[in-house]
């Protein structure tokens, strides 16, 4: 499963392997924003929590339909599925692989974006840790969705359609946390529960995704 | 390390290709899987490497003893030919990957991107990729696919000494391999004569679409 997490990572960061992708993303979208809205920093103040939040689940949705389809199109799925590795690893190494390369590069930006949409200090801890925690829930729905949809070709969109209303609790809560730290208020409780739904998605998901492939793979 | 089918029958999709289905490959041994296109020689070798489950029927054989190549080679254009092969000699947990080098002679290839490659050579690290794998028992769909002659005799000098080293294989192929220890199958008579009893869309009764396939 190491060397699975291992040549992923390696692919996402060769030519063509899409890392920066949503990164790129992320930043003209949360730069765009302004454009439309307008300069008035009380209103971006205001919004900058639930536009940062929906940019990050944007960029997370760019790059879900490439988990599985580049295996399943050359063949390597149908090996991986006869090797020692076990579905379910697969699609946890998967998910986790998404993470790292897109989730957790969001979470790094996001403050510098957070300064260019005009969110008020106290609020920045809390964007931190909520993209933190939310964000692997991200993936790994994605990952089911990736998994439900490979072999369909230009699945694309119907991923897209299946996986964005799995992600309205995650987007709730996450940009609840933020807004009510930038009120200065305490949001411990939409981070527990945000941290839950990360908890029970990674518990559960894998075992999903791995069933869905196993379907897709007759 | 015997693969022993009984009374097999195989699907895919929601139509039943081959029904009752009955062999065994004793260590040592090479079955040829023969038959015309579409005769189900690669749903066979599916199901024999548990991507397809069985309609009916058993495929007993010890856990973890199948490599299986299929049409597609399974490789990652980015990756140079080693970094390819290492990936499969980690998934598999098999240390070394020089027996597989040397027996397909990619020593000279090692740093090549396996997307500059030719077809042939891509086959070649595909095949090299089984030998990885360290398993006993090799299902091959159409091994020997845009190889030259001097290659196909590579490829049947690897699978001999596979055969000699007490494995075994069932490979679907057209053409003549020479090997001395292989018997053939034709699969055409085990071509499934009627669609799966419990579907009834397959059956073609309520579907409208069905009237294309042949009963």
């Amino acid at each position: 499963m190491i060397a699975l997490l291992k040549r992923d990572l390696a692919l996402a960061i060769r030519a063509g392997g899409g890392f920066g992708l949503s990164l790129a993303f992320f930043l003209i979208f949360t730069t765009l924003v302004p454009f439309g809205v307008g300069p008035a920093t009380g209103i971006l103040g205001t919004i900058s929590p639930g536009i940062l939040w929906l940019g990050a689940l944007l960029a997370c949705l760019l790059s879900l339909d490439r988990i599985f389809q580049l295996d399943w199109e050359d063949g390597t799925l149908d090996l991986v599925a006869t090797s020692p590795v076990p579905m379910e690893g697969l699609a946890a190494m998967k998910a986790l692989t998404h993470w790292i390369t897109t989730g957790l590069p969001l979470v790094a930006v996001a403050p510098a974006l957070g300064m260019l949409l005009n969110l008020p200090g106290p609020a920045y801890p809390w964007l931190i840790a909520s993209l933190a925690l939310g964000t692997p829930a991200l993936s790994a729905i994605g990952t089911f969705g990736a998994a439900l949809t490979v072999g369909i070709k230009r699945g694309g969109l119907l991923l897209s359609l299946l996986v964005l209303p799995l992600y309205v609790p995650t987007l709730i809560f996450g940009a609840l946390a933020v807004s009510r730290g930038a009120e200065g208020l305490d949001a411990t409780t939409p981070l527990a529960l945000l941290a839950g739904i990360t908890l029970g998605t990674l518990a559960v998901l894998p075992f999903a995704a791995a069933a869905a492939l196993r379907v897709n793979l007759r | 390390m015997n693969l022993t089918v009984t009374d097999l029958s195989c699907a895919r999709g929601s139509t039943q290709v081959l029904a009752d289905v009955s062999f065994t490959v004793a260590a040592g041994e090479a079955l040829i899987l023969r038959g015309p296109n579409g005769a189900g020689k690669t749903t066979l070798l599916r199901t024999l490497a548990g991507l397809t489950p069985p309609l009916a029927g058993r495929v007993d054989c010890p856990p973890d003893a199948i490599a299986y190549a299929g049409h597609a080679d399974g490789l990652k254009a980015q990756l140079t030919v080693q970094e390819n092969l290492e990936f499969w000699a980690g998934v598999f947990a098999s240390g070394t990957i020089t027996r597989a080098v040397d027996a397909f002679d990619l020593e000279g290839l090692l740093d090549r991107r396996a997307g500059d490659m030719s077809a042939g050579q891509k086959r070649r690290l595909s095949l090299a990729r089984l030998l990885v794998t360290g398993r006993p028992i090799w299902c091959l769909d159409e091994p020997t696919v845009s190889l030259d002659t001097e290659n196909v005799q590579r490829f049947a000098a690897a699978v001999e000494r596979h055969l000699d080293g007490g494995g075994s294989a069932v490979i679907a192929t057209h053409i003549d391999l020479g090997l001395p220890a292989a018997r053939s199958l034709d699969v055409s008579p085990f071509i499934a004569k009627r669609l799966r009893a419990d579907d009834p869309f397959a059956q073609g009764l309520d579907d409208p679409f069905a009237e294309g396939v042949e009963p």
